[in-house]
């Protein structure tokens, strides 16, 4: 892996939240076709770090850099970079007013200005992908929590982009549809996505993450190939955060 | 035995319940057969005033009938009627297609309605072109002024009143604070006072020899006045949309504007089809103020077309309003129905 792109770039990023220190001297690199696992307690800044690289939320000090493209207050480059991530939350945020199949083309048909045609046949290869596509027809209200979610995975998969970011895709699920969901997300690590995920899905962590990275208090305490960062911490905060949900 | 039931459970379940009932019927037996005498069977349907001086057991509508067509058109030029009927018949051609969910071609239809339509209406009208008799709107009157003021402010009040809610919400601080001023200045002041300024102040503002309709300037003091309301029912419609729904948004790549009128819009307004229909009925009968600034509305048509000395018999006043009562609450029902339809089907559209 050390020798594909660099497609993300943090340095020395700094944010603040009035004058809540939310993220603290992050620095972290991200390469084409790598799987990072975000991990850490409860308002330790992970969602906050990942909206960061799509520029849901906008950093005060450092430096990001997506895809080559350096991420500032000018919309141009913040709209190209949001062209080449796709992000799946926590709470699905799929569109009520919209059935499933218009879910997925809505940005393939208006921001990159495919023909309808065209950006069904997509959106029907995905949602083949993600093992719906018989429920396109439908409205995002008539699917359980876990249908919901893969949808929005698929809807994300439309805009074909490079880099996938996911924050506690399967928090807000029943136990019995988190798997149907992080199998999708094994998939598509099998694929080659490069892939950013915040979740507390160790076994997910253990089979496909190149690194887990470790944060608490804004920070990144500690960053780890799995089999290095399950069996042998170094960090007492980590230790003290594994003790706890494994 | 299945109506006895029926009763039993629904009117006379308990004392207290078989009370009200009792109440509500006398209620509909001390009112309902005076009034049906009043507006039917006791009620003058053939004739002139003289008739009417005779018999004064019930309405009058000899009245209503020699004078529908003032009702209707005011002074309007009787050569020139086919002007307004056609306008009429254009737009309700226009309208009928629009309200119908299954209808094809919605956004030609929009177009057509919004922006050719009262371009016609106004050729129309006014004709102000050649090959037209101008006519100037102080011969305007009647139901014709009602639609007039109240279609003009529906049609600007909605987009002005959607993107002053938008402005409300802007992060750019030189548009909100615009907004705000604006939302609160129209709501602030109560619409007599709007068209007393538009109609009386104004023209004193303007320059000599500048001057512009008096219909003119009271249909822009209505159309400002309600896109102010219409701004905060928008608003509710916005606030009600969680944050979640702009993320996804933005982070698929969409602009503000494709943000804002694909995805947020549409589900905002869903929210608040009753308050817009609430405003648009308001708007409808709040029209009839125009008669304080000399335009004549249904409603000012009626008492005008009261002064004439032919019709000053005893039930004229009555029936006059009662007739111009009927005609508005038909608009306005017809109006809340409609939202009560489009509430439903929206809700069985996408059952969450
Ligand atoms: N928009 C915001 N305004 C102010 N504080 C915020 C905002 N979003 C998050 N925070 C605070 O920042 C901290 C980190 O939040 P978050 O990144 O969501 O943590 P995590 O995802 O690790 O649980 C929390 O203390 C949270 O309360
Ligand atoms: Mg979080």
């Amino acid at each position: 892996m050390s020798d594909t792109p660099l497609m993300i770039s943090i340095e020395h990023v700094h944010k603040w939240f009035d004058d809540f220190h939310v993220l603290k001297d992050i620095n972290l690199t991200v390469r084409e076709g790598e799987r990072i696992v975000i991990a850490g307690p409860s308002g330790s800044g992970k969602s906050t770090l990942i909206r960061c690289i799509n520029r849901l939320e906008a950093h005060q000090e450092g430096r990001i850099m997506v895809d080559g493209v350096e991420l500032t207050d000018d919309l141009k480059r913040i709209d190209a970079v949001r062209r080449e991530v796709g992000m799946v939350f926590q709470q699905f945020n799929l569109f009520p007013h919209m059935t499933v199949l218009e879910n997925c083309t809505l940005a393939p048909i208006w921001v990159r200005k495919m023909p309808q045609a065209e950006a069904e046949k997509l959106a029907m290869k995905f949602l083949e992908r993600v093992k719906i596509p018989e429920q396109a027809k439908k409205f995002p209200g008539q699917l359980s929590g876990g249908q919901q979610q893969r949808v929005a995975i698929a809807r994300a998969l439309c805009m074909q982009p490079k880099i996938m970011l996911f924050d506690e895709p399967t928090s807000a699920l029943d136990p019995e549809m988190i798997k149907e969901v992080l199998d999708v997300m094994v998939e598509l690590a099998q694929d080659g996505m490069t892939m950013v995920c915040v979740t507390h899905e160790m076994g997910f962590a253990r089979q496909v993450a190149n690194r887990v990275v470790f944060m608490d208090e804004g920070e990144i305490v500690e960053e780890a190939a799995p089999e290095i960062f399950f069996s042998t911490p170094k960090n007492e905060r980590t230790k003290a955060f594994l003790a706890q949900i494994l | 035995m299945q109506s006895v039931k029926w009763l039993r459970k629904n009117l006379f379940s308990d004392v207290w319940n078989s009370a009200l009932t009792l109440f509500a019927l006398w209620v509909i037996y001390i009112s309902v057969p005076p009034l049906l005498d009043w507006a039917i069977f006791k009620a003058v349907w053939e004739g002139n005033g003289n008739t009417c001086r005779e018999i004064t057991s019930g309405a009058c509508w000899p009245f209503v009938k020699a004078n529908l067509g003032q009702f209707i058109y005011g002074r309007y030029p009787e050569s020139e009627l086919w002007r307004v009927n056609l306008t009429f018949v254009l737009g309700v051609a226009g309208l009928i297609p629009m309200l119908m969910p299954s209808a094809p071609a919605k956004k030609w239809n929009l177009i057509y309605l919004v922006v050719a339509y009262p371009l016609i209406a106004i050729v129309l009208l006014a004709g102000d072109r050649p090959g037209l008799v101008g006519v100037d709107t102080s011969l305007w009157g009647g139901l014709l002024v009602t639609l007039v003021v109240a279609v003009t402010g529906i049609v600007v009040s909605l987009p002005l009143g959607i993107l002053l809610a938008l402005g409300r919400r802007s992060d750019m601080p030189a548009i909100r604070m615009l907004s705000i001023a604006f939302i609160e200045f129209w709501r602030g002041v109560p619409l007599v006072t709007v068209l007393f300024m538009a109609s009386v102040m104004l023209p004193l503002f303007l320059p000599e020899g500048v001057s512009f309709d008096n219909l003119l300037r009271c249909l822009i003091g209505v159309a400002l006045f309600s896109s102010a309301y219409m701004a905060e029912v928008v608003r509710g419609g916005l606030q009600a949309i969680p944050r979640g729904q702009y993320e996804a948004a933005r982070a698929v790549g969409m602009s503000y504007w494709q943000t804002m009128g694909l995805i947020i819009l549409p589900q905002a307004l869903r929210h608040v089809i009753p308050g817009i229909v609430n405003t648009f009925i308001g708007l409808f009968k709040d029209t009839t103020l125009v008669l304080i600034v000399g335009i004549f509305d249904l409603l000012g048509q009626v008492r005008a077309q009261l002064s004439d000395p032919n019709w000053a018999v005893p039930e004229g006043a009555t029936t006059g309003y009662v007739f111009a009562a009927l005609v508005f609450w038909v608009f306005c029902f017809g109006m809340s129905r409609y939202s009560v339809f489009m509430e439903r089907r929206l809700n069985t559209d996408h059952r969450n």
